[in-house]
């Protein structure tokens, strides 16, 4: 940049011919003045106090030996405290409180030997080694021209030499084979992941007089012991002996609330319940994670993942959030000994939204 | 260049440098010479030891995220001695007493043991978590300082478009780190992911049921897991990483602008002694200080997590926060995205802020260089940094980008916001929903805005010098705060910079006289450029400080001169050289306003 001329003097610029108005814009230079300014060049070199004093620079060499001996002392302490502190010993340190003592013994003294070898090869790299700065130049990154030329004619005259322009046999045949030998790994890959999901997204383990049972205990709950108000994390009876107990839970978890049943709004949320008792699909119909906060004075069910929220009072439609599906009721009822069971399975898929889900 | 640019004395500093003698000549010999017999490794090894860096604290910001690699890396090796990656359950019975008969993975059991029951194990676990968020971290910082002061454009195009696929990486490396141990933060996050891909148009079942090798949560994610993340990923990375560092070394470091620094030259120290020593000991300093954090401040306290379940959840559920943008994203998206028509479920709510926004926000980052070049129509290589004021179209985009960026991450936290602050988590989510949408722009506007004003305020600076805080009376009783001319050592930062012009449709008329419009690209392009440079603020040139010098009708003006320490400044009357007033110590000096002395 700014090839152009040397600075001007002051007295150059300060020449009263070629004075030019502020208020006629921008101005490039005109009568004898450089368009630019140019580069003043480096700046002078201004010493450091090692360079000049002797005793300054014995400093310097004293604390970056003093580092690097805390590095070395540090190292020591780790290797000590590595075999003498017990694994399981908690004790106050202060500003963090009860903590694992050899986490803390071992990190620390870890990070200060780490930590002194640097601070001491920075101090000296400061302090000791040359700070005067050294130009290096640049080139352009293109290719001279010739060298250009030379490489396009190399790829040409191989591609000539090879006679594939001649032999179109050749050329056809070899565009194929490439085209088509990363197949076989791509359908080996893809094809033997997982098994296809068929109707696995959209039913669940419930079935007509499954009982709900408490999660975890697993066991059944009585249309009396659910009071208004009360909440219940709920399971299908028997499904943790199934072979695949997390995935069977995973789509089979439901949420057993009593509301007061005039404070239900839809019909068919009431018929689906049992006296204002009702089961929904734990599942959130946004991304699946279960919608495990229950407001018992609103009757809102809020994801704690994404906060969309649901109103039981309204058959679990969203109020707020980026869920789009009302969650899943389960159909229950009362058996025989007045424990609470499936009428139905979930008559829809429970879950974060798919394709084919309809 | 004039007296007043150079210190006095500065000749003479120069002239006692102390030069390090010079260690005798001679050839290479013992283990070195063997190797070099062999490979003919010296002449590389001495170029490379004598290649130039320069010197300022913002590219320490690289070498932050390079030094943290290898940190995570070593740590990294060290867990997969211990850490089992299986979803086998199994029952725990270790020495953390509040987990004991708990039903868990044996990929969460050796998490647990690692932590309680390997010594030393928690301080590298925690080191191996704390360096990782390290790494991501000063990637997105020294993204934003490459961006801000123009560093990808030619020749290092290439390299911000590995660099941007490295952050990508790095953060989908990140997720899949935090997956393995299996605690019930990470299954949720898991099973976020899950229902993410279950979202694809068409093929979502199919590419959850692949990937998952089954119904969610299955046997198969964390093994393959651990498989991404202990291999697939670090290979990509570390063979990026390596191009990265290649083409800084072939391109040669970017410098700021400065006295003796052209686009031409590279004016630092050389790797070796000094870089060797800085750049050495930085790697130490940064492995120390993240070893120190480790030591104090607990990270993923799994333990306290328990294991993954798919049905219980914690309140409060969040990625690790370099995930937070994409979160937020999906807190925010509306719901009535969601469409169902002849038996489908199109879930744009899940859809687009799952899988679109994150690989959308990368494309038009590693993109940026290649638009700028197309509307600047520059050609030319650029080896010194814009100062981020000088670029104001630019600044603004870039603080437009992180506004845009900081209100997703913000979203990510709605539910602690709403919490800590007791304010309604609806109105919240609400609030940004509309920010996301007005502050961007806003800020966009408003950066430019002061990019601008900092460019006047340098011409300024220039045109009328650095107020000495003196106050001069002359002897008619006018008062003058006396001016300062900016050495030309200072000045130079100052008007060094180019300001780009608007590009112009060419001639409307062709040679034949026939109207032509320009192609609809060429109009695109011309309004493109208007947008980014109509408003240019111009380096001062020194035809314009001799005008300021001079022109006695200005609103402000100062007289510059050789002999002149101080200046005066604010009258209309022009001084002569010989003025009075232009001695150290001027006749008058105001100290009591009241008095007018």
């Amino acid at each position: 940049m700014n090839e152009d001329g040397d600075e001007p003097t002051e007295a150059e610029v300060s020449q009263p011919g070629t004075a030019v108005r502020l208020d006629q814009g921008h101005i490039e230079g005109s009568g004898g003045i450089p368009e630019r300014f140019t580069n003043p060049g480096p700046a002078p070199h201004v010493h450091r106090l090692a360079d000049r004093d002797e005793r300054a620079a014995r400093r310097a060499e004293i604390q970056v030996a003093t580092l690097f001996g805390i590095s070395m002392v540090a190292t020591v302490v780790f290797l000590v405290a590595y075999f003498a502190i017990d694994l399981h010993r908690y004790a106050f340190v202060p500003g963090i409180g009860q903590a694992n003592l050899s986490n803390v013994v071992l990190g620390v003294s870890l990070g200060l030997s780490l930590l002194c070898i640097g601070l001491g090869a920075v101090h000296w790299a400061k302090t000791l080694m040359p700070d005067t700065e050294v130009a290096e130049d640049r080139h352009p990154q293109r290719s001279s021209d010739e060298s250009r030329i030379e490489a396009a004619d190399t790829i040409l005259a191989g591609g000539t030499a090879s006679q594939l322009a001649r032999r179109p046999l050749i050329k056809y045949t070899l565009g194929g084979a490439l085209g088509l030998f990363a197949l076989p790994l791509v359908v080996q890959l893809a094809g033997s992941l997982g098994p296809l999901p068929k109707a696995d997204l959209s039913t669940t383990f419930w079935r007509k007089g499954l009982r709900l049972m408490r999660y975890p205990e697993f066991t059944p709950i009585k249309a009396s012991d659910v009071t208004i108000g009360s909440v219940f994390h709920v399971m299908p009876e028997g499904i943790q002996k199934t072979p695949d107990p997390l995935e069977q839970e995973g789509k089979a978890a439901v949420l057993l609330m009593r509301l007061d049943p005039s404070d239900i709004l839809s019909a068919k949320e009431r018929d689906w319940g049992h006296d204002g008792i009702v089961a929904y699909s734990m599942i959130c119909t946004h991304v699946g994670c279960p919608v495990g906060l229950y407001e018992q004075q609103t009757h809102h069910l809020l994801c704690p993942c994404h906060q969309s929220t649901f109103d039981v009072t309204r058959d679990a439609k969203v109020i707020f959030g980026p869920a789009n599906r009302p969650l899943p009721q389960l159909k229950i009822s009362v058996d025989a000994d007045n424990y609470l069971v499936a009428d139905a399975p979930f008559l829809e898929p429970v879950g974060p939204s798919f394709w084919e889900r309809g | 260049m004039s007296d007043s640019a150079t210190p006095k004395g500065a000749a003479g500093l120069r002239a006692d440098d102390v030069t390090p003698e010079a260690p005798k000549k001679r050839p290479m010999a013992g283990l070195a010479g063997w190797v070099d017999d062999r490979t003919g490794t010296a002449k590389p090894v001495s170029y490379l030891l004598k290649k130039v860096f320069p010197d300022h604290w913002s590219f320490m910001l690289g070498e932050i995220a390079m030094f943290s690699l290898v940190i995570v890396l070593v740590t990294g090796v060290f867990l997969t001695f211990w850490f089992v990656p299986s979803s086998h359950q199994v029952l725990y019975n270790g020495s953390y007493v509040p987990l004991k008969g708990i039903e868990m993975s044996e990929a969460f059991k050796s998490t647990v043991d690692i932590s309680f029951d390997v010594r030393g194990g928690l301080i590298m676990r925690q080191i191996h978590h704390w360096s990782a968020l390290m790494f991501i971290a000063a990637i997105i910082v020294h993204m934003f300082r490459v961006f801000f002061t123009g560093a990808f454009r030619k020749p290092r195009e290439i390299n911000w478009v590995i660099g941007t696929i490295l952050s990508l990486l790095a953060i989908n490396e990140g997720f899949a780190g935090y997956s393995l141990p299996d605690d019930l933060l990470s299954g949720t996050g898991l099973r976020a992911a899950e229902g993410f891909m279950q979202s694809i148009p068409v093929l979502g079942s199919y590419v959850a049921f692949f990937v998952f090798g089954g119904a969610f949560p299955g046997e198969a994610i964390i093994p393959r897991l651990y498989t991404v993340h202990v291999l697939l990923l670090p290979a990509i990375i570390i063979g990026l990483f390596t191009a990265h560092i290649v083409l800084v070394a072939v391109h040669k470091h970017t410098q700021y602008p400065g006295p003796g620094r052209t686009n031409d030259n590279v004016v630092g120290f050389p790797f070796m002694p000094v870089y060797m020593a800085k750049a050495g000991g930085f790697l130490f300093i940064v492995f120390g200080i993240t070893t120190l954090i480790s030591a104090l401040v607990t990270i993923n306290p799994i333990w306290m997590y328990g294991p993954y379940n798919p049905s219980p959840v914690t309140a409060g559920s969040q990625p690790d926060w370099y995930m937070g943008f994409a979160d937020g994203a999906l807190r925010l998206f509306p719901g009535f995205t969601e469409f169902h028509a002849l038996g489908f479920t199109l879930s744009l709510n899940v859809f687009i802020p799952a899988l679109v926004v994150m690989p959308l926000l990368y494309t038009i980052a590693g993109a940026y260089p290649f638009i700028e070049a197309w509307v600047t129509g520059d050609k030319r290589e650029h080896h010194l940094l814009d100062r981020p004021r000088n670029a104001p179209t630019r600044t603004g985009l870039g603080i437009m980008a992180l506004s845009f960026y900081l209100i997703l991450f913000i979203a990510a936290g709605n539910d602690l916001i709403a919490i800590k602050l007791g304010l309604s988590i609806n109105d919240i989510t609400r609030s940004l929903q509309v920010m996301l949408i007005v502050v961007p722009p806003l800020a966009y506007w408003v950066t430019k805005r002061i990019c601008l004003s900092l460019q006047r305020r340098d011409r300024d600076l220039v045109l009328h010098g650095r107020e000495t805080g003196r106050l001069v009376r002359t002897a008619e009783g006018k008062f003058f705060e006396a001016h300062e001319p900016l050495p030309a050592l200072e000045r130079w930062a100052l008007v060094q910079h180019e300001t780009p012009q608007p590009l112009r449709l060419k001639a409307t008329v062709d040679a034949n006289g026939v109207r032509r419009r320009g192609t609809r690209r060429e109009r695109l392009r011309a309004r493109i450029s208007g947008f980014y440079f109509a408003e240019g603020v111009h380096a001062v040139t020194p035809a314009e400080l001799a005008a300021a010098s001079h022109d006695g009708t200005a609103h402000e003006a100062i007289t510059p001169s050789r002999e002149w320490v101080g200046q005066l400044h604010g009258g209309a009357d022009e001084r002569p050289e010989t003025d009075a007033y232009a001695s150290h110590e001027p006749e008058v000096e105001a100290t009591d306003p009241t008095t007018g002395r």
